[in-house]
């Protein structure tokens, strides 16, 4: 006798939460399931959970893909299971949208925020909010300025999600009200968490943040110098003096590639205002941060970048030849593990390289050990998470640390301990397939270098002209405390064993 | 980092160290305590027994709340993973005529207290504004503001001196609540009136995302004196220690010698709700360690030890957890919804004309939707 077939719908798994992320599925279809048994693993704004089955029975379908975003009550899997009889009394249930095609009478969210989700509409906690200031400042009698907004916005005010309001409209609500909500994220969070870096809100006072708020600053953004991080008033007037001088020659000068290459970056599309012919996004979080940050590099330290082209084919060479070492076996071993090697030990004799300015105390810090930054794509956007101790490790271990760097920044699980305390770094644009580039310094550091890409290109070869594979290194150094002396003999160095990696006999 | 050097010295907040009693160390070895191995001299193999089982169904209960949680059918759920010996303990060492007032995580001493399965998950399923009658099973449906059940409990062991009685309020909250205002106002009141009240503080060393130590330099156990309230820090996961260290100052409240606090130190091996992620602020390494002291583990250890842990024993067991467990499927499935007239329920404890009328208007209004009539005048 064939089974009943069930529709499991995504469910709000936190509180108020309008969509999930399947990150994986455990079962395939046709497998048979027990009640409880972990079928997917799915990402909220919140958190990645575990969903357990609510049946027992046989996976007939499962709808959608890992990597999808599904909306709240939308179709998750489909379940086979024992006939009618035997149904479990969930079959009604209205929080999971039962089994029936027809549209879930109750919201699938439980929680009283009772947003409608409107197709194309997400919710939009914000600006809701805006909307009933403007209608309740500037129209006091619901006027018609914003019908729609404000009509909404009286009539439900339980109602936390703008539906699919045009667009157009929703703009001179963020325009009206110039300062931005400093305390709060805006409703719609990416799918990939953001916040994780900081993890909270940070700390301040009630006085030092009113006059953020005044100041169009955001706290997320500002290094708080105080005792346990907090956030001082200078803190927040510092910010205010980089953003001001931002404003002035941020967008000027041509910005290499490799000069989002720093710091916790990322970059939020903020779908929700988009206008016809132009997008719009408000200067905060992440990106005001790296921005800050970037302007404070570029502008306090004086950079000077070199270059230096040469063929990695005997690098390349070894790279094939380590692979094949047993030891070496399942390691992902790239040039960029060599370039990472070869910078050590070039630091080993240019110790200039691996130091701070610290402009307060007064003192050039150099380091007498390496942390070594990696500039990383990841789901939260470019971070530059840094290996601690990287003079210690060898080859195989280096690799390991990369790979494991990587798949941390890759799953967005790269925490604040990666990320800070880099002493210099590296940042490989040739993925990109860039050969070169004026990389900027990840504030802090002395020194950053950029790998190209290794491309197959006619070059003098023992006296003739050979295909070789060759790769432009960039080097950028703060000339506040490393000579051009000593930034070319370090660059000269990691290029003398990528082009031979036999040479490191003769510098360690 | 600071914290961590806070959290690493002996006896620190968040670290056993001294003054913890244990009588069951994390292998499962009982070690004597002599002033509370009298308290505990009843407990023989077959209560031990009954602990043991306690806690395997709390904590089925737990996670059998916890899926009905991802599968849609609870809007939010509080886990108590990892804090069932410091519930059962001390749930199990009270008298039915005492009274509990505790916060939303102490589902295991609810459970110790008789409540119907159905009654926890109301609250949580947005099927009604409570779960059970308070005076049933003589405790006080949950608190979601944090640390005011200290209050309430401190109240009404005023109010059980007054009436003369021998009974003993008992309240629950966690290492975060004592930071609260509400908390330390209950201690001031009840070390004046010498109440006969129970002050249970679970650490379980994580007030949802800030450590215990940010919020307590020394140990929560020694604010108390301060008040001039005698405490005791007992191995929260050591369910025989905490029922000895109840029953203690449950005999004190009893005799006229006033409040007492415990510090149960343990740990919240899950989220703080189904809708938190613990990973993004805790050290998984922290986890593995009190992983290794699990509360039920021990018992298990203990048990097997003295050749108590036989087959009959955890099947018989894991039978009681699978009923319970359907029990709770069953009753949350079948849960009927609320009426929309039901919100007029539980406002006054006596009848009230003004409100009865209000209700009268409220279904007539509804009533007048009667073309539509179906089951969701409530969305």
């Amino acid at each position: 006798m064939a089974g009943v077939i069930k529709e499991f719908r995504l469910p709000d798994l936190g509180e108020g939460l309008t969509e999930s992320e399947i990150v994986s599925w455990h079962v395939a279809v046709g497998d048979t399931v027990e009640l409880n048994q972990i079928i997917a693993d799915v990402e909220t704004a919140k958190a990645v959970v575990e969903l357990p089955s609510p049946y027992a029975g046989v996976i007939a379908e499962l709808h959608e893909q890992p990597g999808t975003v599904v909306e709240v009550g939308a179709p998750l899997v489909s379940f086979e299971v024992a006939g009618p009889a035997g149904a479990p009394p969930s079959t009604g249930s209205a929080a999971s949208g039962g089994d029936t095609g027809a549209p879930a009478k109750r919201e699938p969210n439980l929680v009283g925020y009772g947003a409608a989700v409107e197709k194309g509409g997400r919710p939009e906690r914000r600006a809701r909010r805006f909307a009933s200031q403007l209608s309740g400042g500037l129209n006091p009698a619901g006027g018609s300025a914003l019908p729609g907004l404000a009509e909404r916005a009286g009539s439900a005010p339980m109602i936390e999600a703008v539906p699919a309001v045009p667009a157009v409209p929703a703009r001179p609500a963020f325009e009206a009200v110039p300062v931005a909500p400093v305390l709060e994220p805006a409703g719609p969070l990416p799918a990939t968490p953001v916040r994780t870096i900081s993890g909270e809100r940070p700390r301040s006072t009630p006085p030092v943040r009113k006059l953020a708020r005044d100041l169009g600053i955001r706290l997320e953004g500002v290094p708080g110098t105080g005792p346990g991080g907090l956030i001082t008033r200078d803190d927040v007037l510092a910010a205010a003096q980089v953003a001001s001088a931002s404003d002035g020659v941020g967008t000027g000068g041509g910005v290499a590639p490799a000069s989002v290459i720093s710091s916790p970056a990322t970059f939020i599309p903020a779908g929700a205002q988009d206008t016809a012919r132009e997008t719009r996004t408000p200067i905060k979080g992440m990106r005001k941060h790296t921005a800050a940050a970037m302007v404070a590099s570029a502008f306090t330290a004086p950079h000077v970048t070199e270059f230096l082209t040469i063929d990695v084919t005997p690098t390349m060479e070894l790279i094939g030849r380590v692979k094949e070492s047993k030891a070496f076996a399942g390691v992902r071993i790239t040039p960029l593990t060599i370039v990472a090697k070869a910078l050590c030990i070039a630091l080993q004799r240019n110790p200039t390289l691996n130091s701070r300015w610290d402009e307060a105390a007064g003192d050039i810090v150099q380091f007498n050990y390496v942390n070594l930054g990696i500039a990383a794509a990841t789901p939260r956007g470019l971070l530059v998470p840094n290996i601690k101790d990287a003079q210690e490790l060898s080859l195989l271990e280096l690799a390991g640390a990369l790979t494991g760097l990587t798949e941390r920044a890759r799953a967005g699980k790269t925490g604040p301990a990666d990320l800070s305390g880099g002493t210099i770094s590296i940042t490989n644009i040739g993925v990109f397939g860039i050969d070169a580039g004026t990389p900027i310094l990840n504030p802090g550091e002395a020194a950053i270098l950029a790998m190209g890409a290794v491309r197959r290109m006619p070059w003098e070869y023992g006296g003739q002209i050979a295909l070789r594979s060759v790769m432009t290194l960039s080097l950028s150094f703060d000339h506040r405390l490393v000579d051009g002396e000593q930034g070319s003999r370090f660059l000269a160095d990691v290029g003398a064993i990528l082009a031979d990696p036999g040479m490191v006999l003769t510098m360690v | 980092m600071a914290l961590k050097n806070i959290e690493s010295v002996p006896g620190g907040p968040g670290e056993p160290g001294s003054g913890l009693i244990q009588l069951i160390t994390a292998d499962g070895v009982r070690v004597p305590e002599p002033a509370y191995d009298a308290l505990v001299a009843d407990i023989d193999g077959a209560a031990l027994q009954g602990l043991y089982e306690d806690m395997v169904v709390v904590r089925r209960i737990d996670s059998e709340a916890t899926a009905l949680q991802r599968q849609g059918e609870l809007a939010l759920w509080p886990p108590l993973l990892g804090q069932e010996a410091a519930q059962i303990g001390s749930g199990r060492a009270l008298r039915s005529d005492d009274f509990v007032f505790s916060s939303y995580r102490e589902n295991a001493v609810a459970y110790c207290r008789g409540v119907d399965l159905t009654d926890i998950l109301r609250v949580w399923r947005g099927n009604a504004s409570s779960g059970w009658d308070p005076f049933a099973i003589n405790m006080a449906t949950p608190q979601v503001i944090i640390g005011a059940q200290t209050l309430h409990a401190t109240g009404y062991a005023m109010g059980v001196l007054n009436d003369g009685d021998d009974a003993v309020a008992v309240t629950y909250f966690g290492d975060g609540a004592t930071s609260q205002g509400d908390v330390n106002e209950a201690m001031v009141f009840a070390a004046s009136f010498q109440a006969p009240v129970i002050f249970f503080c679970q650490n379980n060393h994580w007030a949802i995302s800030e450590p215990v130590g940010l919020q307590a330099h020394v140990p929560i156990a020694n604010r108390a004196p301060g008040f001039g309230i005698p405490s005791v820090r007992v191995d929260g996961n050591d369910v025989l220690a905490c029922l000895a260290v109840t029953r203690q100052a449950l005999a004190r409240a009893r005799s006229g010698g006033g409040p007492t606090f415990i510090e149960a130190v343990t740990y919240r091996m899950g989220p703080h709700t189904t809708a938190d992620d613990p990973t993004r602020y805790r050290d998984a390494n922290e986890l593995e360690d009190w992983a290794a002291k699990d509360p039920l583990k021990r018992l298990e250890a203990h048990l097997d030890s003295r050749g108590l842990f036989d087959e009959a024993f955890t099947a018989a067991v894991k039978a009681k957890a699978d009923a319970v467990a359907a029990e709770l499927r069953a009753g949350c499935l079948g849960m009927p919804e609320p009426a929309p007239s039901d919100v007029f329920k539980h406002v006054y404890s006596t009848p009230n004309s003004w409100l009865d009328r209000q209700q009268d208007h409220y279904e007539r209004y509804l009533s007048s939707f009667a073309d539509s009539a179906s089951s969701d005048g409530s969305s």
